[in-house]
């Protein structure tokens, strides 16, 4: 099973860069969001999936599933979506201040 | 000695304080005494009984770089030269500069290059020695560019600076390799531990590498070219560093190592046909030239070829006569180049087809000039110094060993026919700088200013100089046994012995003078006639065309590599940040065989995940093919909630919830900007783009998927988890581990997570808050 997520995660990723290679912000954030799934799943994946029970410790249970990765994950989440929401903003903002959302128009000036 | 070299450069910190009270008192007589007291303190070295003298001052004992002084018969000879023509021009400079320039600026950059100079002769340890070798060249590229409203100046210095700072920094790296070969940074040490350098396979690759940085400072063939560029600067400086002091820096490097390389056979090749080939270009382009400062740059670029080829023929009366040569030259070079800033002052131009005739108003000049030129050309009469050291070097160049090998043996034959064709040479272009200006017809109405001799203070330094020709060439063996001796001991290893005579009887050197007298004689009565070869040789063809070449070339190249990459379009630095990340991973993992699959550890494949996969897969796939924001965002929140329900799956309660949270809060956040970003379509790439993206992508994402599989395949050592799974509860008091791990083993995580999410929060609301008006940016 290991090896299906991370073919899931591979696609994600793949995904992911095909969004942020385009024109248009929306893709790009869209890209960035399937980059941080991707990137959960993987690391779920090395923590090795399904090993026993939920990491809640109750009686007469003795194996768990490694509580550590998703600890990581629960923080890279919140993280990921600070940062969507930023960026989300940011897009809107920059799309109405210069009346595009095309990269291939916002390019800077020359002199900087 | 450490506070010898360094006054010049202690005080002139107090230049600038002292230049302001410039209306009562010019700047440099205040400057005179800083070369005089050093010159004094130099000369009480002087004498037939001189013993080199050491001293050392700590700077960086750990890495072997501390300041240690040596003193010995070169170092005093340059030592001497540079106080004493330092002074000289310090004192013409008080005439030749008015009050209304920037004294402060010009009497700094003297001092700095002269503590830089007596650093570099005075130095023994190599490193110390780099450190005002470089400082030489920053101090020229100061003077050179003094007016630097000047567009000629700018370009001069830039060149000069580029070319010497080449050469410097190539000599660092054969400094380097000698002190790694030799396990010292003292010159002396490496000197008597010459075989090691000697047995080293590292040896030619030093000795190339520092005969560059000497090349390049002593303006050698083909790195000659930036001194006639630097004639821009004053003609003080022209005259004291671009003539006397600093473009013999490179000469007294080479003189330094040459009892260190003298026996090696290529040495001799290339330092003397460097010397050799520079003496005849120099010469040959200085009768081309028509301006005067110009003339004398040409002529000093073959006067310094012509002492770097005496220093390459390694025997000792070369030697002798190098060092003989280098204060010969220092002397006439210097009254000659401020006999034509005095012409330039006098009569506003240096250009000799305007000038002539100005024997008559200008007579003590004129007669200054005379001795200068004469002794540079070489003249037989015994009270010119330049004729004694011009008929050693013919006698040197007879007397060369027989060489070694095939290149040796033929430049022991044509060397001494190329000495007396570039001897014809300077011959020719010292009585056409003396009669084409002093002579000959009188254009005084052409002149921007009415010609008249120069003030008695401007002509007192030229004077003193052409004094030093004349004692020189009367009593060569006053200054033989005090310290020419001395400084051609230095050069050679060993005592050397000369007596300085002026007849020799009818010697084939003296003989090849005469042929020198009469073939150039002849030369410049019909200097007109042939004066059309240079159209043929170099014509259109020069060096400096080659350097600026270069110079444009790399800048266009430059530009031309920077605009093809830097276009500024994002797109394109995110595909070649991610290929290179996909290439060097790749061939990382091929070359140290990375890649493995074990299947051995692997959960039970079931339907409900596989199903739960698919969607996911579909619906990532699909958010590149929706056309409507609608449908994007709606799909990227079928990706998140699948993965919110893998978490549940594969019993990651708190992060199925997060996610669901977050997922929904996203997709709410997407929705309300929504309306305000512009739909999806019609914004299609090229065929080539997309499939180069996919390329790119696909790529990538296989390349994790096979990084993910190599890494769970390979099981290195167990988890730590046992330990949180243990002591959740009795240490942390809770029984939810992954929130215990958060909140307790692992708290700063979480601190900074929150801190990160008010940032965003923080950021989000002031982009919306604050509204800078258009034009008030």
């Amino acid at each position: 099973m290991e090896f299906i997520i991370l073919i899931l995660a591979g696609v994600l990723f793949a995904t992911a860069i095909y969004n942020l290679l385009q024109k248009q912000l929306l893709r790009i954030i869209i890209g960035t969001v399937l980059l941080s799934h991707g990137a959960h799943l993987f690391i779920l994946t090395m923590g090795k999936l399904k090993r026993g029970e939920p990491p809640i410790l109750a009686d007469g249970v003795s194996e768990y599933t490694d509580p550590l990765p998703q600890a990581l994950i629960l923080t890279s989440i919140v993280i990921s979506f600070g940062i969507t929401s930023l960026l989300l903003v940011l897009a809107y903002r920059t799309a109405t201040e210069n009346n595009t959302d095309n990269m291939e128009q916002l390019r800077g000036n020359d002199n900087e | 000695m450490l506070y010898i070299v360094l006054i010049p450069l202690l005080l002139s910190c107090i230049i600038p304080f002292i230049s302001k009270i410039k209306h009562k008192l010019h700047t440099g007589l205040f400057v005179f005494l800083i070369p005089t007291v050093i010159f004094i303190y130099f000369i009480r070295f002087v004498g037939t009984e001189f013993e080199p003298v050491r001293q050392s001052y700590n700077w960086i004992p750990s890495l072997g770089i501390n300041f240690d002084f040596y003193l010995d018969g070169l170092s005093l000879l340059f030592a001497l030269l540079i106080s004493g023509i330092g002074a000289l021009v310090v004192l013409y400079s008080i005439y030749y500069l008015d009050k209304g320039e920037r004294l402060g600026h010009f009497y700094v950059y003297l001092l700095m290059f002269m503590s830089a100079m007596l650093g570099v002769v005075l130095s023994d340890n190599i490193f110390v020695l780099y450190t005002f070798w470089e400082l030489t060249s920053i101090s020229s590229f100061l003077l050179i560019g003094y007016w630097h409203f000047k567009e000629k100046s700018r370009y001069g210095a830039l060149k000069s600076m580029l070319i010497t700072i080449f050469g410097g920094l190539s000599m660092f790296g054969g400094f380097i390799l000698l002190s790694v070969m030799t396990g010292t940074t003292s010159i002396q040490v490496m000197i008597q531990n010459a075989e090691v350098i000697m047995n080293s396979p590292y040896m030619p690759l030093a000795l190339g590498f520092m005969l560059i940085g000497a090349f390049t400072k002593s303006a050698q063939f083909p790195f000659h070219i930036w001194l006639p560029d630097a004639m821009e600067a004053p003609t003080p400086v022209s005259a004291y560093l671009h003539s006397a002091t600093m473009v013999k820096a490179g000469l007294f490097l080479v003189a330094r190592f040459s009892p260190i390389f003298a026996d090696y056979e290529w040495f001799f090749i290339i330092v003397s046909v460097a010397g050799i080939v520079t003496l005849c270009w120099g010469s040959y382009m200085a009768v081309h030239q028509t301006d005067l400062k110009a003339i004398l740059a040409f002529s000093t670029i073959s006067q310094l070829g012509m002492i770097m080829a005496m220093l390459g023929f390694g025997t000792e009366a070369a030697a002798f006569a190098a060092v003989f040569h280098i204060l010969c030259h220092a002397t006439f070079k210097g009254s000659l180049f401020m006999v034509a800033g005095i012409v330039d002052h006098e009569t506003g131009t240096r250009d000799i087809r305007k000038l002539g005739g100005l024997m008559t108003f200008m007579p003590m000049s004129a007669a200054l000039a005379l001795f200068g030129t004469f002794s540079m050309a070489g003249i037989p009469l015994p009270f010119l110094n330049g004729f004694y050291s011009k008929e050693m070097f013919f006698q040197s160049t007879l007397d060369l060993p027989a060489g070694a090998n095939v290149v040796a043996t033929f430049l022991v034959d044509i060397i001494p026919y190329l000495a007396v064709f570039g001897s014809i040479f300077t011959f020719v272009y010292s009585l056409y700088f003396l009669f084409g200006t002093f002579a000959g017809k009188k254009q005084v109405d052409q002149l921007p200013k009415h010609p008249h001799e120069a003030p008695i203070g401007m002509l007192l330094s030229p004077f003193i100089l052409v004094l030093g020709v004349i004692l020189i060439g009367l009593f060569p063996n006053a200054f033989n046994g005090t310290f020419i001796a001395h400084a051609a001991e230095a050069v050679a290893g060993s005592a050397v012995v000369e007596n300085i005579k002026f007849w020799h009887g009818l010697s084939p050197a003296f003989q090849m003078s005469l042929a020198v007298v009469a073939i150039g004689t002849i030369l410049v009565s019909t200097r007109r006639k042939w004066s059309k070869v240079y159209t043929f040789v170099p014509g259109g063809r020069s060096i400096n065309n080659i350097y600026d070449a270069i110079i444009s070339k790399l800048d266009s190249w430059s530009r031309r590599i920077t605009t093809f990459y830097m276009t500024g379009s994002l797109r394109l630095y995110m595909a070649i940040i991610l290929s290179t990340i996909m290439l060097v991973t790749l061939s990382f993992m091929l070359v140290t065989d990375g890649f493995t699959i074990n299947s051995n550890d692997l959960a039970p494949v079931r339907l409900t995940e596989i199903a739960v996969v698919l969607v996911i897969i579909a619906a990532a796939i699909g958010t590149i093919f929706a056309r409507q924001n609608l449908a994007a965002i709606l799909i990227v929140g079928v990706v998140g909630y699948g993965v919110s329900l893998l978490f549940v799956i594969y019993r990651a309660p708190d992060l199925a919830l997060t996610q669901l949270v977050v997922e929904t809060v996203s997709v709410a956040l997407f929705l309300l900007c929504f309306y305000h970003l512009p739909n999806l379509r019609n914004k299609k790439d090229s065929t080539g783009t997309r499939l180069t993206n996919g390329i790119v992508s696909i790529g990538f994402g296989t390349l994790m998927t096979l990084i993910g599989i190599s890494a769970h395949s390979s099981d290195w050592f167990g988890t730590i988890s046992d330990y949180f799974l243990k002591t959740s509860h009795s240490l942390g008091g809770g029984d939810n581990v992954v929130n215990v791990i958060l909140v307790d083993m692992r708290g700063l995580d979480t601190l900074f997570e929150i801190t990160v999410l008010g940032i965003a929060a923080l950021a989000i609301y002031s982009l919306i808050k604050i509204k800078i008006k258009k034009g008030t940016k």
